[in-house]
């Protein structure tokens, strides 16, 4: 059974899909009224046990952080000791907070570094790829392979490359910089060794994308006599409008959350200052400071929530609103 | 089953290679390309299987082009020294049960979104889908306090809390990642035939019957594809157990590795031999299953 689900926006299929779907509402077939009793409480915890999960467990902490960042509180207090502030914790983090600017910064530059390289460069290999060449399997293995590792495993198998004293890198340049830990190069180490991870990742998911973009559509386009990479980029790339989006969302999201790598070098510490890193640093350090942490993961949320809007916007364009 | 496959096959047909008149190929050029950048690609892997296969003395001695000093010591001396026996239990105390109730509810979630209509139907999965991609780190203080609250019996945690116990850890992993699968679930149950269900409703199936009996043995490519990613996944899973786990000894694989490094040095050979070592599981997933993980990543397409 080799069949790949349909991407819930994958870019515009070839001949119009048989059996889409296509507007044939016959009965009330997914009318909730005409369930009897068992039926309705099946249903109902089929709904409620999952929903209580999500809603305690994120939705809940997710308004909890918002409502605390206003708030100073040491977290081991009762509740009744959160004495609330106003917009304190945001302005002490923006003007006395020395790791936030350089954090905010890395940040950026993680996004626009992973948007840049790893991604073209992802594209570029589907791109190849998708031409079914000799040895595709040997290709693919070899890009896709740092995905199945975790971000922490990645940190580390990186170090035998960026180890001071014995390292891979130093040993070929003859160099002796501490990759890892000094502060002028150690987040561009860290950019490497997360591209490395994040282009087999999009050239994944843009293989993926290519294999639902219409033949004819390539097809009509040489004929024309479009060169192949103004094929790709007049007519391939804009079809596939919907994948773009998503890979944009994916990226940003994961230049947001990234955490594992640089916690595992040094805690997010001496130039590889990331938001989320410092989350965790004000929550589980020596001095727990809730508020000011919760007003940190309240900035996260803010732009992850604007991404994840527009994620929601792509991917749900065309929902028929459940069953049809 | 036929007219299902054909269905979900239809939108995503391969293309065949093309290859036609007035082409300008560059074969050797591209070839050249793709060999050249996939041994860059698997550098770091290689280098680090071959290090760990190195004794540190040597290599310190003649250096890391040299070849020679081959030895088995840094697998048997990172495996006790990570106490990896104990990580990797650990990891499967919580992948396996976060793995299958993550399925379970995801299933019965996307059941009931695609199966039947109301009114707050899309809102619902808008809100699954949307909770798999907040940044978990934003959620860390609440769910750090509740879990400092919960009370769990003894038996589960002597501290009578949530806090640094597995089941903490698992129910976490279970709220994040069912968003995902009920998204990529519910799509996959959406191109179901309805004739399906009104038949059996004719003949007298309850929703029960129809979940179990119908729905779920038609969506096993996906419940397989997700299991696989979903296990990768969540094996993967560093930020909740460096956070909300203390004792060590509870530490999931993913974590064990911070054992091998020494305060004031590190033996490179071992942290490789380390790596490998955890890098195993998934790369042996990778290689074995690797339709059903790409699947289960392009199905949805989302995975931050």
């Amino acid at each position: 059974m080799s069949s790949v689900a349909p991407a819930p926006a994958s870019a515009p299929s070839g001949p119009a899909s048989p059996g889409g779907r296509g507007g044939r509402r016959k009965k009330k077939v997914g009318d909730l009224g005409k369930l009897d009793v068992r039926d309705k409480v099946v249903v109902g915890l089929f709904l409620a046990i999952p929903l209580v999960f999500v809603l305690v467990l994120v939705v809940f902490p997710a308004i909890a952080s918002v409502v605390l960042s206003f708030a100073r509180w040491d977290g081991i207090g009762g509740l009744d000791t959160i004495d609330f502030i106003g917009t304190k914790n945001y302005n002490d983090i923006i003007s006395i907070y020395p790791p936030f600017w350089p954090a905010v910064q890395n940040n950026v530059v993680m996004l626009l570094f992973l948007f840049t390289i790893p991604t073209g460069l992802g594209i570029f290999l589907a791109v190849l790829l998708d031409k079914e060449l000799r040895f595709t399997w040997f290709y693919q293995t070899s890009y896709f392979m740092p995905v199945v590792l975790s971000l922490a495993l990645v940190g580390f198998i990186w170090q035998l490359i960026y180890s001071r004293d014995q390292g891979l890198l130093n040993a070929v340049l003859g160099t002796e910089i501490d990759w890892y830990g000094d502060p002028s190069v150690n987040f561009y180490s860290v950019l490497v060794a997360t591209g490395w991870r994040h282009t087999g990742y999009i050239m994944l998911i843009y293989l993926a994308g290519l294999k639902g973009v219409d033949n004819a559509l390539r097809e009509a386009a040489l004929m024309d006599g479009c060169t192949e990479t103004q094929t790709f980029f007049k007519v391939v790339f804009p079809v596939m409008r919907p994948i773009n989006i998503i890979v944009l969302v994916i990226t940003v999201i994961e230049s947001l959350r990234a955490f594992d790598i640089v916690w595992v070098i040094n805690k997010g510490r001496n130039g590889l200052e990331l938001i989320a890193a410092l989350v965790t640093q004000n929550v589980s350090g020596e001095a727990s400071r809730i508020g000011f942490a919760s007003a940190l993961s309240t900035i996260m949320l803010i732009i992850s929530t604007v991404f994840v809007i527009i994620y929601l916007r792509v991917v749900m364009k065309d929902e028929p609103g459940g069953a049809r | 089953m036929s007219a299902v496959i054909e269905r979900t096959t239809s939108r995503t047909v391969a293309s065949p290679p093309i290859s036609g008149p007035g082409r300008k190929h560059r074969p050797w050029l591209m070839y050249t390309l793709l060999v050249f950048l996939s041994l860059v690609w698997l550098l770091p892997l290689v280098y680090a299987v071959m290090q760990s296969f190195r004794d540190y003395q040597y290599t310190s001695v003649f250096g890391y082009f040299s070849l020679g000093g081959w030895t088995l010591d840094n697998y048997s001396e990172a495996w006790e020294r990570g106490n990896f026996a104990q990580g990797f239990v650990n990891s499967l105390i919580i992948t396996v049960p976060a793995v299958l109730l993550t399925l379970a509810f995801a299933s019965m979630f996307a059941f009931v979104l695609s199966r039947f209509s109301f009114k707050l139907n899309l809102s619902l999965l808008a809100l699954f889908t949307a909770a798999n991609l907040l940044p978990p780190q934003a959620l860390l203080v609440p769910v750090f306090r509740m879990y400092l609250e919960a009370p769990v019996p003894e038996w589960i945690n002597p501290n009578g809390n949530l806090l640094n116990t597995h089941l903490g850890l698992v129910m976490v992993n279970v709220a994040f990642q069912t968003g995902f699968c009920t998204f990529v679930l519910s799509n996959y149950m959406k191109t179901l035939p309805r004739e399906m269900y009104e038949a059996a409703e004719v003949d007298g199936a309850s929703v029960w019957r129809q979940f179990y009996q119908l729905t779920l043995p038609l969506v096993k490519p996906a419940l397989a594809a997700l299991a696989v990613l979903q296990t990768t996944w969540i094996y993967n899973e560093f930020f909740w157990a460096t956070v909300l786990l203390q004792d060590s000894t509870k530490f999931p694989i993913t974590s064990s590795i911070n054992n091998l490094r020494g305060q004031f040095f590190t033996d490179i050979n071992l942290v490789a031999a380390g790596s490998v070592i955890i890098a195993i599981p998934t790369l042996v997933v990778f290689f074995v299953l690797r339709k059903q993980f790409v699947s289960g990543l392009t199905m949805g397409s989302t995975k931050g």
